[in-house]
Protein backbone atom coordinates (compact mmCIF):
# COMPACT_ATOMS: atom_id res chain seq x y z
CA UNK A 1 0.00 0.00 0.00
CA UNK A 2 1.37 3.21 -0.96
CA UNK A 3 0.21 6.51 1.38
CA UNK A 4 0.89 10.11 1.21
CA UNK A 5 0.22 12.40 3.65
CA UNK A 6 0.06 16.11 3.28
CA UNK A 7 2.84 16.58 0.88
CA UNK A 8 4.45 19.49 -0.28
CA UNK A 9 6.66 20.55 -2.95
CA UNK A 10 7.87 24.02 -4.67
CA UNK A 11 9.69 25.00 -6.99
CA UNK A 12 10.74 28.50 -6.06
CA UNK A 13 7.42 30.68 -5.77
CA UNK A 14 5.41 28.20 -7.59
CA UNK A 15 3.81 25.52 -5.04
CA UNK A 16 2.93 22.34 -6.85
CA UNK A 17 1.66 20.32 -4.28
CA UNK A 18 0.07 21.66 -1.59
CA UNK A 19 -0.98 19.46 0.72
CA UNK A 20 -1.56 15.83 -0.96
CA UNK A 21 -3.15 12.54 0.67
CA UNK A 22 -3.46 9.73 -1.43
CA UNK A 23 -3.96 6.21 -1.00
CA UNK A 24 -3.11 3.25 -2.93
CA UNK A 25 -3.97 -0.24 -1.92
CA UNK A 26 -2.03 -3.16 -2.97
CA UNK A 27 -3.11 -4.47 -6.44
CA UNK A 28 -5.06 -1.48 -7.23
CA UNK A 29 -4.71 0.51 -10.03
CA UNK A 30 -4.78 4.19 -9.72
CA UNK A 31 -4.96 6.83 -12.03
CA UNK A 32 -4.16 10.58 -11.10
CA UNK A 33 -5.62 12.76 -13.88
CA UNK A 34 -5.33 16.26 -14.47
CA UNK A 35 -4.43 19.25 -16.57
CA UNK A 36 -0.42 19.87 -17.53
CA UNK A 37 1.38 21.57 -15.00
CA UNK A 38 -0.76 20.63 -12.18
CA UNK A 39 1.92 18.47 -10.38
CA UNK A 40 1.21 14.92 -11.52
CA UNK A 41 4.69 13.92 -12.75
CA UNK A 42 6.32 15.99 -9.94
CA UNK A 43 3.78 13.71 -7.32
CA UNK A 44 5.09 10.27 -8.81
CA UNK A 45 8.60 11.31 -8.81
CA UNK A 46 8.50 11.81 -5.44
CA UNK A 47 7.20 8.80 -4.46
CA UNK A 48 9.56 7.26 -5.90
CA UNK A 49 12.22 9.64 -4.74
CA UNK A 50 13.47 11.47 -7.81
CA UNK A 51 12.61 14.55 -5.97
CA UNK A 52 12.19 15.09 -2.83
CA UNK A 53 9.18 16.39 -1.13
CA UNK A 54 9.44 20.24 1.29
CA UNK A 55 7.24 18.66 3.71
CA UNK A 56 4.66 15.77 4.93
CA UNK A 57 5.21 11.66 4.23
CA UNK A 58 5.15 8.89 1.73
CA UNK A 59 4.93 5.59 2.83
CA UNK A 60 5.18 1.98 1.58
CA UNK A 61 3.67 -0.61 3.28
CA UNK A 62 4.02 1.53 6.11
CA UNK A 63 7.75 2.38 6.05
CA UNK A 64 8.60 6.22 5.32
CA UNK A 65 10.52 5.85 1.83
CA UNK A 66 12.94 8.57 2.69
CA UNK A 67 14.36 5.95 5.28
CA UNK A 68 13.95 2.73 3.21
CA UNK A 69 17.11 1.06 1.50
CA UNK A 70 16.88 2.43 -1.78
CA UNK A 71 18.02 -0.45 -3.66
CA UNK A 72 15.56 -3.07 -1.96
CA UNK A 73 13.08 0.13 -2.38
CA UNK A 74 13.64 0.88 -6.09
CA UNK A 75 13.70 -3.59 -7.16
CA UNK A 76 9.93 -3.34 -6.26
CA UNK A 77 9.12 -0.75 -8.92
CA UNK A 78 8.84 -0.46 -12.48
CA UNK A 79 8.08 2.49 -14.29
CA UNK A 80 7.07 3.65 -17.87
CA UNK A 81 8.38 7.18 -18.84
CA UNK A 82 6.32 9.40 -20.53
CA UNK A 83 9.22 9.71 -23.61
CA UNK A 84 9.94 5.66 -23.15
CA UNK A 85 13.40 6.94 -21.44
CA UNK A 86 15.36 4.39 -23.32
CA UNK A 87 18.90 4.46 -23.44
CA UNK A 88 20.24 5.48 -27.24
CA UNK A 89 23.58 4.06 -26.90
CA UNK A 90 22.14 0.05 -25.99
CA UNK A 91 20.36 -2.28 -28.20
CA UNK A 92 16.80 -3.08 -27.04
CA UNK A 93 16.97 -6.31 -25.39
CA UNK A 94 20.01 -4.49 -23.14
CA UNK A 95 17.41 -1.84 -22.37
CA UNK A 96 14.63 -4.20 -21.43
CA UNK A 97 17.09 -6.57 -19.70
CA UNK A 98 19.13 -3.37 -17.81
CA UNK A 99 18.42 -4.24 -14.50
CA UNK A 100 18.79 -8.02 -15.10
CA UNK A 101 22.75 -7.21 -16.65
CA UNK A 102 24.00 -5.22 -13.08
CA UNK A 103 23.21 -4.96 -9.63
CA UNK A 104 21.47 -7.06 -6.85
CA UNK A 105 19.04 -8.59 -9.81
CA UNK A 106 21.81 -9.90 -12.04
CA UNK A 107 21.31 -13.27 -14.48
CA UNK A 108 23.19 -14.60 -16.83
CA UNK A 109 24.09 -12.80 -20.25
CA UNK A 110 21.97 -15.47 -22.03
CA UNK A 111 19.17 -16.06 -19.54
CA UNK A 112 18.49 -11.84 -19.40
CA UNK A 113 18.40 -12.08 -23.11
CA UNK A 114 15.84 -14.51 -23.48
CA UNK A 115 13.95 -12.92 -20.44
CA UNK A 116 14.17 -9.69 -22.73
CA UNK A 117 12.98 -11.46 -25.53
CA UNK A 118 10.02 -13.11 -23.80
CA UNK A 119 8.62 -9.47 -22.56
CA UNK A 120 8.97 -7.98 -26.13
CA UNK A 121 7.11 -11.08 -26.99
CA UNK A 122 4.72 -9.83 -24.12
CA UNK A 123 3.88 -6.32 -25.40
CA UNK A 124 3.74 -7.82 -28.98
CA UNK A 125 7.42 -6.73 -30.45
CA UNK A 126 9.01 -9.71 -32.59
CA UNK A 127 12.27 -11.00 -31.28
CA UNK A 128 13.80 -9.07 -34.54
CA UNK A 129 13.17 -5.92 -32.47
CA UNK A 130 15.94 -6.95 -29.72
CA UNK A 131 18.78 -6.42 -31.31
CA UNK A 132 18.08 -2.54 -33.15
CA UNK A 133 18.37 0.55 -31.27
CA UNK A 134 15.42 2.77 -29.81
CA UNK A 135 16.29 5.24 -32.52
CA UNK A 136 15.38 2.87 -35.11
CA UNK A 137 11.78 2.11 -33.46
CA UNK A 138 8.27 4.20 -34.37
CA UNK A 139 7.06 5.89 -31.20
CA UNK A 140 4.07 3.29 -30.31
CA UNK A 141 7.17 0.71 -30.57
CA UNK A 142 9.39 2.86 -28.35
CA UNK A 143 6.76 2.83 -25.61
CA UNK A 144 5.95 -0.55 -25.95
CA UNK A 145 9.57 -1.81 -24.90
CA UNK A 146 9.61 0.90 -22.17
CA UNK A 147 6.44 -0.96 -20.94
CA UNK A 148 8.57 -4.01 -21.70
CA UNK A 149 11.22 -3.05 -19.46
CA UNK A 150 9.12 -1.56 -16.53
CA UNK A 151 8.04 -5.36 -16.29
CA UNK A 152 11.13 -7.40 -16.85
CA UNK A 153 12.05 -7.91 -13.03
CA UNK A 154 8.34 -8.66 -12.55
CA UNK A 155 8.20 -5.23 -9.90
CA UNK A 156 5.55 -5.63 -7.32
CA UNK A 157 4.60 -1.42 -8.24
CA UNK A 158 4.64 -0.12 -11.94
CA UNK A 159 4.20 3.77 -12.34
CA UNK A 160 2.86 5.15 -16.12
CA UNK A 161 3.35 8.51 -16.81
CA UNK A 162 1.65 10.05 -20.02
CA UNK A 163 2.01 6.06 -21.04
CA UNK A 164 -0.79 6.95 -24.34
CA UNK A 165 0.69 10.52 -24.87
CA UNK A 166 2.11 11.78 -28.47
CA UNK A 167 0.78 8.10 -29.92
CA UNK A 168 -2.72 7.51 -32.66
CA UNK A 169 -5.76 6.61 -31.15
CA UNK A 170 -5.48 2.97 -31.96
CA UNK A 171 -1.91 2.53 -30.90
CA UNK A 172 -2.86 4.94 -27.78
CA UNK A 173 -5.69 1.67 -26.90
CA UNK A 174 -3.11 -1.24 -27.78
CA UNK A 175 -1.09 0.03 -25.09
CA UNK A 176 -4.05 1.09 -22.87
CA UNK A 177 -5.26 -2.81 -23.15
CA UNK A 178 -1.49 -3.64 -22.54
CA UNK A 179 -1.40 -2.00 -19.26
CA UNK A 180 -4.44 -3.45 -18.18
CA UNK A 181 -3.75 -6.89 -18.81
CA UNK A 182 -0.43 -6.93 -17.44
CA UNK A 183 -1.20 -5.23 -14.14
CA UNK A 184 -3.95 -7.59 -14.07
CA UNK A 185 -1.91 -10.65 -14.88
CA UNK A 186 0.90 -9.48 -12.26
CA UNK A 187 -1.14 -8.63 -9.53
CA UNK A 188 0.54 -5.40 -9.38
CA UNK A 189 -0.37 -2.28 -7.94
CA UNK A 190 -0.13 0.68 -10.64
CA UNK A 191 -0.12 4.37 -10.38
CA UNK A 192 -0.58 5.62 -13.91
CA UNK A 193 -0.71 9.94 -14.39
CA UNK A 194 -2.40 11.11 -17.44
CA UNK A 195 -5.20 13.39 -19.23
CA UNK A 196 -6.27 11.11 -21.34
CA UNK A 197 -9.49 10.15 -20.37
CA UNK A 198 -9.83 7.19 -22.97
CA UNK A 199 -6.61 6.01 -21.22
CA UNK A 200 -8.29 6.51 -17.48
CA UNK A 201 -11.58 4.35 -18.53
CA UNK A 202 -9.55 1.35 -20.12
CA UNK A 203 -6.69 1.45 -16.62
CA UNK A 204 -8.05 2.55 -13.62
CA UNK A 205 -9.90 0.74 -10.77
CA UNK A 206 -9.85 4.00 -8.94
CA UNK A 207 -9.16 7.81 -9.72
CA UNK A 208 -7.87 10.94 -8.10
CA UNK A 209 -7.70 14.19 -9.90
CA UNK A 210 -5.15 16.61 -8.80
CA UNK A 211 -5.69 20.37 -9.15
CA UNK A 212 -4.39 23.31 -7.48
CA UNK A 213 -1.83 21.26 -5.59
CA UNK A 214 -4.24 19.06 -3.73
CA UNK A 215 -6.52 15.72 -4.54
CA UNK A 216 -9.61 17.54 -5.51
CA UNK A 217 -11.25 14.38 -5.57
CA UNK A 218 -11.19 10.26 -5.82
CA UNK A 219 -12.97 7.44 -6.32
CA UNK A 220 -14.01 4.28 -7.92
CA UNK A 221 -14.22 4.76 -11.74
CA UNK A 222 -17.70 4.10 -11.99
CA UNK A 223 -18.57 7.15 -10.35
CA UNK A 224 -16.56 9.05 -12.07
CA UNK A 225 -19.55 10.43 -14.76
CA UNK A 226 -21.47 11.26 -11.53
CA UNK A 227 -19.23 12.14 -9.17
CA UNK A 228 -21.20 15.54 -8.31
CA UNK A 229 -17.81 17.67 -8.24
CA UNK A 230 -17.28 20.89 -10.30
CA UNK A 231 -13.85 20.61 -11.05
CA UNK A 232 -14.33 16.76 -12.07
CA UNK A 233 -17.02 17.46 -14.29
CA UNK A 234 -15.62 20.22 -16.21
CA UNK A 235 -12.24 17.81 -16.80
CA UNK A 236 -13.99 14.62 -17.75
CA UNK A 237 -15.89 16.59 -20.24
CA UNK A 238 -13.43 18.96 -21.44
CA UNK A 239 -15.21 22.22 -20.84
CA UNK A 240 -13.79 25.79 -21.26
CA UNK A 241 -16.50 27.14 -19.11
CA UNK A 242 -16.26 25.98 -15.27
CA UNK A 243 -14.03 26.22 -11.24
CA UNK A 244 -10.94 25.33 -13.27
CA UNK A 245 -9.30 28.62 -15.27
CA UNK A 246 -8.64 28.10 -18.98
CA UNK A 247 -5.65 30.21 -20.10
CA UNK A 248 -6.73 31.30 -23.10
CA UNK B 1 21.27 56.15 -7.23
CA UNK B 2 19.35 52.78 -7.66
CA UNK B 3 20.32 53.12 -11.11
CA UNK B 4 23.57 53.97 -10.48
CA UNK B 5 24.09 50.59 -8.44
CA UNK B 6 22.84 48.62 -11.06
CA UNK B 7 26.39 47.74 -12.58
CA UNK B 8 27.95 47.10 -9.12
CA UNK B 9 24.80 45.08 -8.40
CA UNK B 10 25.41 42.95 -11.50
CA UNK B 11 29.00 42.20 -11.04
CA UNK B 12 28.12 40.75 -7.40
CA UNK B 13 25.69 38.26 -8.52
CA UNK B 14 28.01 37.22 -11.09
CA UNK B 15 30.49 37.06 -8.75
CA UNK B 16 28.53 35.17 -6.07
CA UNK B 17 27.13 32.84 -9.32
CA UNK B 18 30.59 32.35 -10.13
CA UNK B 19 31.90 31.28 -6.22
CA UNK B 20 29.13 29.35 -6.00
CA UNK B 21 29.63 26.90 -8.91
CA UNK B 22 33.27 26.62 -8.24
CA UNK B 23 31.40 25.15 -4.82
CA UNK B 24 29.56 22.84 -6.80
CA UNK B 25 32.03 21.64 -8.91
CA UNK B 26 34.54 20.83 -5.73
CA UNK B 27 31.45 18.69 -4.46
CA UNK B 28 31.25 17.36 -7.61
CA UNK B 29 34.36 16.23 -7.91
CA UNK B 30 34.80 15.08 -4.23
CA UNK B 31 31.74 13.43 -4.53
CA UNK B 32 32.92 11.61 -8.34
CA UNK B 33 36.66 10.31 -6.58
CA UNK B 34 34.38 9.18 -3.30
CA UNK B 35 32.19 6.38 -5.68
CA UNK B 36 35.95 5.82 -8.07
CA UNK B 37 36.42 3.55 -4.63
CA UNK B 38 33.41 2.04 -4.17
CA UNK B 39 31.27 -0.61 -5.80
CA UNK B 40 29.68 -1.27 -8.09
CA UNK B 41 32.26 -0.80 -10.88
CA UNK B 42 31.02 -0.93 -14.60
CA UNK B 43 33.78 -1.80 -16.14
CA UNK B 44 32.45 -1.75 -19.75
CA UNK B 45 31.55 1.33 -19.96
CA UNK B 46 34.88 2.58 -18.51
CA UNK B 47 36.53 0.42 -21.28
CA UNK B 48 33.90 2.06 -24.04
CA UNK B 49 34.97 5.38 -22.51
CA UNK B 50 38.66 4.69 -22.72
CA UNK B 51 37.99 3.80 -26.20
CA UNK B 52 36.07 7.03 -26.76
CA UNK B 53 38.23 9.83 -24.65
CA UNK B 54 41.39 7.81 -25.77
CA UNK B 55 41.59 6.03 -28.66
CA UNK B 56 39.08 8.21 -31.25
CA UNK B 57 40.81 11.35 -29.87
CA UNK B 58 44.49 9.90 -31.17
CA UNK B 59 43.94 11.61 -34.85
CA UNK B 60 43.25 15.43 -33.74
CA UNK B 61 45.54 15.79 -31.04
CA UNK B 62 48.02 13.88 -33.20
CA UNK B 63 47.68 16.56 -36.35
CA UNK B 64 47.66 19.34 -33.85
CA UNK B 65 50.75 18.21 -31.70
CA UNK B 66 52.73 17.70 -35.64
CA UNK B 67 51.76 21.13 -36.83
CA UNK B 68 52.48 22.71 -33.34
CA UNK B 69 55.93 20.83 -33.26
CA UNK B 70 56.81 22.19 -37.03
CA UNK B 71 55.65 25.60 -36.07
CA UNK B 72 57.49 25.74 -33.01
CA UNK B 73 60.89 24.53 -34.56
CA UNK B 74 60.12 27.53 -37.56
CA UNK B 75 59.62 30.66 -34.22
CA UNK B 76 62.80 29.37 -32.02
CA UNK B 77 64.78 29.20 -35.33
CA UNK B 78 63.87 32.52 -36.19
CA UNK B 79 64.06 33.94 -32.92
CA UNK B 80 67.50 31.70 -31.77
CA UNK B 81 69.12 33.69 -34.94
CA UNK B 82 68.96 36.65 -33.43
CA UNK B 83 71.90 36.02 -31.19
CA UNK B 84 73.23 32.71 -33.20
CA UNK B 85 71.51 30.29 -31.06
CA UNK B 86 69.72 28.40 -34.01
CA UNK B 87 71.11 25.20 -32.42
CA UNK B 88 69.02 24.55 -29.74
CA UNK B 89 65.74 23.95 -32.03
CA UNK B 90 65.98 20.38 -31.24
CA UNK B 91 66.21 20.53 -27.72
CA UNK B 92 64.07 23.52 -27.21
CA UNK B 93 61.25 22.00 -29.34
CA UNK B 94 61.83 18.92 -27.02
CA UNK B 95 61.39 20.58 -24.10
CA UNK B 96 58.60 22.83 -25.31
CA UNK B 97 56.75 19.65 -26.34
CA UNK B 98 57.00 17.33 -23.34
CA UNK B 99 56.36 20.36 -20.99
CA UNK B 100 53.62 22.39 -21.97
CA UNK B 101 52.80 22.66 -25.78
CA UNK B 102 51.85 18.53 -25.64
CA UNK B 103 49.73 18.66 -22.32
CA UNK B 104 48.22 22.13 -23.21
CA UNK B 105 47.32 21.77 -26.42
CA UNK B 106 46.45 18.27 -26.51
CA UNK B 107 44.19 18.90 -22.97
CA UNK B 108 42.56 21.72 -24.91
CA UNK B 109 42.07 19.57 -28.28
CA UNK B 110 40.15 16.65 -25.83
CA UNK B 111 38.51 19.69 -24.46
CA UNK B 112 36.99 20.55 -27.59
CA UNK B 113 36.14 16.49 -28.63
CA UNK B 114 35.26 15.27 -25.33
CA UNK B 115 33.93 17.62 -22.81
CA UNK B 116 31.45 18.90 -25.71
CA UNK B 117 30.03 15.17 -26.37
CA UNK B 118 30.11 14.39 -22.89
CA UNK B 119 28.10 17.52 -21.96
CA UNK B 120 25.76 17.22 -24.95
CA UNK B 121 25.11 12.97 -24.36
CA UNK B 122 24.33 13.19 -20.50
CA UNK B 123 22.27 16.88 -20.73
CA UNK B 124 20.24 14.70 -23.59
CA UNK B 125 20.00 11.70 -21.17
CA UNK B 126 18.75 14.05 -18.24
CA UNK B 127 16.07 16.34 -20.77
CA UNK B 128 14.85 13.12 -22.33
CA UNK B 129 14.47 11.50 -18.74
CA UNK B 130 17.14 8.92 -19.48
CA UNK B 131 19.11 9.64 -15.96
CA UNK B 132 15.25 9.30 -13.78
CA UNK B 133 15.05 5.96 -15.60
CA UNK B 134 18.86 5.34 -14.37
CA UNK B 135 17.51 5.59 -10.81
CA UNK B 136 14.56 3.76 -10.96
CA UNK B 137 16.36 0.61 -12.58
CA UNK B 138 18.83 1.28 -9.23
CA UNK B 139 21.94 2.39 -10.86
CA UNK B 140 23.85 5.33 -9.39
CA UNK B 141 23.92 7.90 -12.55
CA UNK B 142 27.27 9.49 -11.09
CA UNK B 143 28.51 5.46 -10.72
CA UNK B 144 27.08 4.75 -14.44
CA UNK B 145 27.70 8.33 -16.60
CA UNK B 146 30.28 10.08 -14.44
CA UNK B 147 32.79 7.73 -12.53
CA UNK B 148 33.79 5.72 -16.08
CA UNK B 149 34.49 8.63 -17.73
CA UNK B 150 36.07 10.48 -15.75
CA UNK B 151 38.21 7.65 -14.72
CA UNK B 152 39.06 6.91 -18.16
CA UNK B 153 39.97 10.22 -19.10
CA UNK B 154 42.57 10.80 -16.49
CA UNK B 155 44.10 7.66 -17.71
CA UNK B 156 44.08 8.09 -21.38
CA UNK B 157 44.84 11.87 -21.39
CA UNK B 158 48.38 11.15 -19.99
CA UNK B 159 49.05 8.16 -22.82
CA UNK B 160 47.48 10.99 -25.68
CA UNK B 161 49.91 13.43 -24.30
CA UNK B 162 52.71 11.04 -24.64
CA UNK B 163 52.07 10.10 -28.09
CA UNK B 164 51.36 14.23 -28.88
CA UNK B 165 54.94 14.95 -27.72
CA UNK B 166 56.52 12.07 -29.78
CA UNK B 167 54.19 13.47 -32.91
CA UNK B 168 55.30 16.82 -32.31
CA UNK B 169 58.94 16.09 -31.72
CA UNK B 170 58.64 14.34 -34.65
CA UNK B 171 57.14 17.82 -36.18
CA UNK B 172 59.93 19.89 -35.14
CA UNK B 173 62.02 17.38 -37.05
CA UNK B 174 60.57 17.10 -40.25
CA UNK B 175 60.57 20.60 -40.35
CA UNK B 176 64.42 21.05 -38.56
CA UNK B 177 65.48 19.03 -41.34
CA UNK B 178 64.04 19.87 -44.84
CA UNK B 179 63.60 23.11 -44.16
CA UNK B 180 65.98 24.73 -41.53
CA UNK B 181 69.27 22.09 -43.13
CA UNK B 182 69.47 20.49 -39.88
CA UNK B 183 71.51 17.44 -39.80
CA UNK B 184 69.01 14.57 -39.06
CA UNK B 185 71.38 12.69 -36.91
CA UNK B 186 72.76 15.90 -35.04
CA UNK B 187 69.08 16.84 -34.69
CA UNK B 188 67.95 13.54 -32.75
CA UNK B 189 71.07 13.48 -30.77
CA UNK B 190 69.90 16.94 -29.76
CA UNK B 191 66.39 16.00 -28.88
CA UNK B 192 67.34 13.23 -26.65
CA UNK B 193 70.52 14.59 -25.06
CA UNK B 194 68.84 17.41 -23.54
CA UNK B 195 65.32 16.07 -22.71
CA UNK B 196 65.08 15.32 -18.78
CA UNK B 197 62.95 12.83 -16.93
CA UNK B 198 60.82 15.46 -15.44
CA UNK B 199 60.30 17.49 -18.36
CA UNK B 200 58.36 14.34 -19.62
CA UNK B 201 56.62 13.12 -16.44
CA UNK B 202 55.71 16.87 -15.45
CA UNK B 203 53.93 16.52 -18.82
CA UNK B 204 52.14 13.53 -18.33
CA UNK B 205 50.77 14.44 -14.91
CA UNK B 206 49.34 17.78 -16.57
CA UNK B 207 47.91 15.53 -18.99
CA UNK B 208 46.44 13.42 -15.96
CA UNK B 209 44.63 16.24 -14.75
CA UNK B 210 43.56 18.17 -17.90
CA UNK B 211 41.89 14.46 -18.27
CA UNK B 212 39.85 14.68 -15.33
CA UNK B 213 39.15 18.30 -15.89
CA UNK B 214 37.65 18.07 -18.87
CA UNK B 215 35.47 14.84 -18.57
CA UNK B 216 34.84 16.09 -14.81
CA UNK B 217 33.42 19.17 -16.50
CA UNK B 218 31.51 17.22 -18.96
CA UNK B 219 30.12 15.18 -16.77
CA UNK B 220 28.98 18.06 -14.36
CA UNK B 221 27.70 20.59 -16.74
CA UNK B 222 25.54 17.61 -18.45
CA UNK B 223 24.06 16.53 -15.50
CA UNK B 224 23.42 20.17 -14.49
CA UNK B 225 21.78 21.04 -18.27
CA UNK B 226 18.68 22.99 -18.38
CA UNK B 227 15.31 21.98 -20.32
CA UNK B 228 15.16 22.04 -23.90
CA UNK B 229 17.49 22.01 -26.71
CA UNK B 230 18.59 25.45 -25.49
CA UNK B 231 19.57 24.07 -22.01
CA UNK B 232 21.58 21.20 -23.63
CA UNK B 233 23.60 23.55 -25.76
CA UNK B 234 24.60 25.96 -22.90
CA UNK B 235 25.77 22.96 -20.99
CA UNK B 236 27.91 21.99 -23.57
CA UNK B 237 29.52 25.66 -23.88
CA UNK B 238 29.82 26.07 -20.88
CA UNK B 239 31.83 22.66 -20.52
CA UNK B 240 33.81 23.58 -22.56
CA UNK B 241 34.78 27.22 -21.77
CA UNK B 242 35.09 25.61 -18.14
CA UNK B 243 37.46 22.80 -19.15
CA UNK B 244 39.25 25.14 -20.84
CA UNK B 245 40.13 27.93 -18.72
CA UNK B 246 40.63 25.20 -15.89
CA UNK B 247 43.01 23.60 -17.80
CA UNK B 248 45.40 26.98 -18.74
CA UNK B 249 44.92 27.63 -14.78
CA UNK B 250 46.19 24.17 -13.44
CA UNK B 251 48.92 24.62 -16.23
CA UNK B 252 50.01 27.81 -14.47
CA UNK B 253 49.41 25.88 -11.23
CA UNK B 254 51.56 22.40 -11.87
CA UNK B 255 54.05 24.45 -13.89
CA UNK B 256 54.69 26.56 -10.55
CA UNK B 257 54.53 22.71 -8.58
CA UNK B 258 57.49 21.15 -11.15
CA UNK B 259 59.48 24.13 -11.86
CA UNK B 260 59.74 27.31 -9.86
CA UNK B 261 62.74 28.37 -8.52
Amino acid sequence: MIELQNVHKAFGDNKVLQGVNLTIQTGESMVIIGGSGTGKSVLLKSVLGLIKPDSGVIKLDGQDVATAERDAFLARFGMLFQGGALFDSLPVWQNVAFRLLRGSLKRPIEEARAIAIEKLRRVGLKSAVADLFPAELSGGMQKRVGLARAIAAEPEIIFFDEPTTGLDPIMAGVINELIREIVVEMGATAMTITHDMSSVRAIADKVAMLHDGIIQWTGPVAKLDDSGDPYLDQFIHGRAEGPIEAVR
Amino acid sequence: MTTLLFPVAAVGRTTLMILATIGQIAIYAGQTISHMFRPPFYFKEFIHAVMTIGYFSLPVVGMTAFFTGGALALQIYAGGARFNAEAVVPSIVAIGMARELGPVMGGLMVAARVASSIAAEIGTMKVTEQIDALVTLSTHPMKYLTVPRVLAATLAVPVLVAVGDLIGIMGGYVVGVTRLDFNSSAYLHNTVDFLEFIDVFSGLVKGAAFGFIVALMGCYYGMNSGRGAQGVGKATKSAVVAASVLILASNYLLTELFFSA
